[in-house]
């Protein structure tokens, strides 16, 4: 693989990671990151459309002219959403029943539109398939670690095991939406500390 | 790098339209594709959920059988899943009932009743309630207080507005919409056997 290859696939997990660094498609990362289980169906369902509507918009890039691209774009990612979603219904229900809230919010996270718009539309079908590769680990990677933060602080359990005994008082802010500004807040502390000390 | 082809008028109608069309086909026939899968995708949840609150075993098909009722006021519907033993006697009935008056909105339960009207067990089908408060009406330590008790022969109520039931500490308002869903699977039952 050439420099410019592997760039492109590790450019989404620490250092451009698209929740802690660029900040994108806050709405579905701040709703559904109540645990860690929930951060990481949410990232991995994401991660798949994001490949497919990556790929399919590298392919079709030269066909659409530039001023309707946007239009064609959410379209085309809207297509793909409801694709996964039929087809997980039909022949995956258990993993539909887990995953299923949080497909259609798919469609309206900007790092879909973000990554098509920045990338996909400019490279080809190969390199935005590693791009959305790297984003989509990178964001499932912030996703389950966010989920993990507020449901070890809020019900005192990792990845569904519960490790305080039934009915402790755990902070319970942090399963509510405002945990979930301030947990997100300290990560990006963190994370931006961290990166600060590897330039 | 090819350029993508020109803006001009002509050029943006066809590609919109085209994506469109295309987007339609694809959606049209994934659709037709699954329809028949997720159909018994679904009947097979249900008949577990069935499975889990009826009382014993059944040995017909209630999601076959199942039956629309009207609920008390009218507005809404319920639908009612009888289980029946080999010779064909309905043992219990499974309902499908809800609550609109969940923290988080709606709440839908498959409810297991007795034929007169006795709570067997209940299951949370869908809920949006505040994580680790409300959504302790799944847990078994609040929903097994209503084993066995009847909304027809006691005070089906929480302590607080005088009836019986133990609400959860913080979460009053999804106790209540337990129960409210519990009494209107009950009321459903209740219009059935005495409508007839």
């Amino acid at each position: 693989m050439d420099k410019s290859s592997y760039e492109n696939l590790t450019r989404g997990l620490i250092r451009e990671n698209p929740t802690f660094v660029m900040m994108l498609g806050m709405c579905p990362t701040l709703g559904v990151t109540t645990s860690a289980l929930n951060g990481l169906g949410m990232g991995i369902a994401t991660l798949f459309v994001l490949l497919l509507s990556n790929s399919a918009i590298a392919m079709v890039k030269n066909l659409i002219p530039n001023k309707v691209r946007i239009p064609c774009f959410i379209v085309i990612a809207a297509t793909f959403v409801t694709v996964v979603d039929l087809l997980m219904a039909a022949y995956f229900p258990n993993l539909h029943t887990t995953l299923g809230i949080f497909i259609p919010l798919i469609v309206v996270n900007c790092l879909i539109l973000g990554r098509a718009e920045a990338f996909a539309s400019k490279n080809t079908v190969f390199q935005s398939a590693l791009d959305a590769l790297g984003m989509g680990i990178g964001f499932t990677f912030a996703l389950t670690l966010l989920g993990l933060v507020r449901e070890v602080l809020g019900s005192g359990s990792a990845f569904g095991y519960s490790f305080v005994e039934e009915g402790a008082e755990t902070m319970l802010m942090f399963i509510m939406p405002p945990g979930a500004f301030f947990a997100l807040a300290g990560l990006i502390v963190l994370v931006n500390q961290l990166r600060g000390a590897n330039k | 790098m090819d350029k993508p082809i020109k803006s001009t008028a002509f050029n943006m109608v066809l590609v919109l339209v085209s994506v469109a069309v295309f987007s339609a086909l694809v959606l049209g026939s994934v659709y037709q594709l699954t329809l028949e899968p997720i159909k018994q995708a679904k009947s097979n949840r249900e008949l577990e959920a069935i499975r889990e609150v009826v009382y014993g075993d059944f040995s017909n098909n209630p999601y076959e059988e199942r039956y629309e009722i009207s609920t008390a006021r009218g507005k809404g519907k319920v639908d009612l899943y009888p289980a029946r033993d080999e010779n064909g006697k309905i043992t219990s009935v499974a309902i499908k009932t809800y609550s609109k008056n969940g923290f988080g909105g709606k709440i839908e339960m498959m409810l297991g009743l007795l034929v007169d009207g006795t709570i067997n067990k209940y299951k949370i089908i869908e809920q949006k309630e505040t994580p680790g408060l409300g959504t302790k009406i799944t847990e078994s330590k609040f929903s097994d207080q209503f084993h066995g008790m009847n909304p027809g022969k006691q005070v089906f109520k929480v302590k607080q507005d005088g009836g019986e039931i133990d609400a959860i500490t913080a979460a009053t308002i999804s106790s209540r919409a337990v129960v409210d869903a519990i009494q209107r699977g009950y009321d459903a039952l209740n219009k059935l056997s005495t409508g007839n």
